[in-house]
């Protein structure tokens, strides 16, 4: 386990160091230079000066590469370019945000999906089954942006029922769930659709499998079989997609965030891409990389536990 | 694959309801793209501000936008925008997944090492952060859409076909190609490439709704399509700008996306069910 583990984190390590070498690459293999591009056609020299300075681009590249990485290993991602305010500070400062919107919308899909994915498996072979396999799909393939300003009509500005911007009152905990139920809903209606398919398909084929055949042969009761053996292995494939899911639902929520103005991660990184703030972009690109390895690596090294033959898998 | 085969797979496509209507959307959808400047009753560039904000009537069936615009003509030609960029992105990743997937299937062991871990850096990036990132440093337009969808897309097909093409080379008709002396080259193309597309284009099918929701995604945020070119995001923009003065807008304005997401899944779910049931399903972003 503990071999599985290193070889693991080594990887994610790698993986980690290659994204940020490659961001780097690519700012220097496009043609134009960032500052002249971030201020416009019709700024003064000695203005573009000033932006390559703090942007660090009057520094030879292997120095600007080795301080960019010197600096990311310590907390350090650079300095806004326009506010001058420390780029860790302001991802800080929305990202709690972002997360508590991700948790939410997952929390709720996941509930909500395993229990039509268990009741799938319940009535499997009936309309019903085909019917919420149809539901499923259809939830899955509609952009949750669309979700999400159909939501803000007809909740927000039609019915009046929940705020349509913002993320609610610091402090105010009322406020801040009612602000986060629209997008969370949004966000997660896709997953529920992806997740109840998820369970259905390992549950099936859970059922099939030997130990099963012995437990009913053994004579346990069904409901024990189902939620004590059945779910147990069958709940597997899901934690790792959850932790690919949290990676993925925090940056499709970018959409949702500005559609519902909500201060996070995605309105940061849209405004800093419109103003082509250069180390706002890239801080937060890389923060939120490193948090989806984190997440997943950790999904990993726990259904390596879970499962013992994953292991084998990754050794042989 | 022979015709024979083409009408075996178009036939059970056929009698699966979800499949069918999948492919009826896609089918509409596809003459609308094509067919945009005849089929549109207006020009979608055309701005009259005395129009604008018309509700949907007998002669602007969708109604007018904030500029006095055609709201379905534009809605017409946002399918064009909205296909060919799916289409032309989704054929080069295919493209040069299958050559970089077949490389690292069939190549020396360092190369595939090599290439597996750029796929895995690459798919461990955030879809939606790395296209921002890749927009940010090249600017917005098109183009850049094009090559975000390019480079995310590519990683999942050249992994997709390494792995049909590490399980095929071993196979018995390849190691006998081998002894009587095939080129590499041989090998790949006459034998290992008919043998791998298949799963490619059903999974090419199955993205083309996420390419979709992308260039929508990004050109609501203004950071894709360029206005005045009508696309699906910017006309949802438009709507979400006027939410209030015009309700009606938005919601017309969202409806080619969901028809259009929904079709291209059905689809391509269908296909896979009719071809290869054990195809894996990606992840929703």
């Amino acid at each position: 386990m503990l071999n599985y583990a290193i070889k693991r984190i080594g990887l994610a390590i790698v993986i980690l160091f290659t994204v940020m070498l490659s961001m780097y690459a690519m700012v220097f293999l496009v043609p134009g230079d960032p500052a002249s591009l971030a201020l416009g056609p019709r700024a003064t020299p000695a203005l573009k000066e000033l932006l390559r300075e703090r942007m660090g681009l009057d520094q030879p590249v292997l120095i600007q590469v080795w301080s960019f990485f010197r600096n990311a290993a310590t907390g350090d991602l650079g300095y806004d370019v326009w506010s001058k305010r420390p780029v860790f500070d302001q991802i800080m400062e929305f990202f709690p945000n972002t997360l508590a919107l991700g948790a939410v919308a997952l929390g709720w899909a996941l509930v909500l999906g395993i229990l039509l994915g268990c009741a799938a498996v319940v009535w499997r072979g009936t309309f019903m089954d085909r019917l919420l396999g149809v539901l499923s799909v259809g939830l899955i393939s509609i952009p949750a942006f669309v979700i999400a300003i159909y939501a803000l009509l007809i909740f927000a500005v039609w019915l009046h029922w929940l705020p349509a911007i913002g993320a609610g009152q610091p402090g105010d905990i009322v406020s801040q769930i009612k602000a986060v139920i629209l997008p969370a809903f949004a966000l997660g209606i896709g997953w529920v659709g992806y997740l109840a398919r998820l369970v259905r398909a390992s549950m099936l084929e859970v059922m099939n499998e030997n130990h099963i055949r012995t437990a009913r042969a053994f004579g346990l009761p069904e409901r024990r079989i189902v939620f004590r053996y059945a779910l147990r292995i069958a709940i597997i494939p899901t934690i790792a997609i959850l932790a690919v899911g949290l990676g993925s639902i925090l940056s499709s929520a970018v959409f949702v965030e500005t559609v519902f103005g909500r201060p996070g991660i995605g309105t940061l990184i849209t405004g800093a891409v419109q103003k082509r703030n250069y180390p706002v972009v890239m801080g937060t690109v890389l923060f939120m990389t490193a948090f989806y390895l984190v997440v997943v690596t950790a999904a990993d090294l726990l259904i390596a536990r879970l499962d013992p033959r994953i292991r084998d898998v990754f050794r042989g | 694959m022979s015709s024979g085969a083409n009408r075996g797979i178009f036939r059970s496509l056929m009698r699966d309801p979800m499949g069918a209507f999948g492919l009826i959307l896609v089918v509409a959808f596809l003459i609308m793209a094509l067919a945009a400047p005849w089929i549109a009753p207006y020009d979608p560039l055309k701005i009259s501000i005395t129009e604008r904000f018309q509700p949907p009537s007998l002669a602007h069936w969708a109604g007018t936008d904030q500029l006095g615009r055609d709201l379905l003509s534009r809605i017409i030609f946002g399918a064009r925008t909205a296909l060919s960029i799916a289409m032309t992105a989704a054929g080069i990743a295919g493209g040069v997944g299958l050559l970089l997937g077949m490389i690292a299937g069939y190549g020396p062991r360092w190369l595939d090492a090599f290439l597996v871990l750029m796929f895995d850096s690459m798919s461990s990036l955030p879809m939606i952060m790395f296209a921002l990132a890749v927009i940010t440093v090249v600017g917005p337009g098109t183009g850049t859409l094009i090559l975000v969808v390019v480079l995310v897309s590519i990683p999942g097909y050249a992994r997709l076909i390494r792995a049909q093409t590490l399980s095929l080379g071993s196979a018995d008709f390849i190691l006998a190609e081998r002894v009587m002396g095939a080129s590499s080259a041989r090998i790949l193309a006459r034998h290992l490439l008919p043998n791998v597309v298949g799963p490619l284009v059903i999974v090419l099918s199955m993205d083309i709704p996420v390419i979709i929701m992308l260039e929508a995604g990004l050109s609501y945020l203004n950071l894709g399509v360029r206005p005045p070119i009508p696309s699906w995001g910017n006309i949802l923009y438009d709507g979400y700008t006027s939410l209030r003065a015009a309700p009606s807008m938005v919601l017309i304005a969202g409806l080619p996306l969901v028809l259009a997401t929904l079709g291209f899944t059905f689809l391509g779910e269908g296909l896979r069910d009719a071809i290869d049931p054990k195809l894996k399903v990606r992840v929703p972003r």
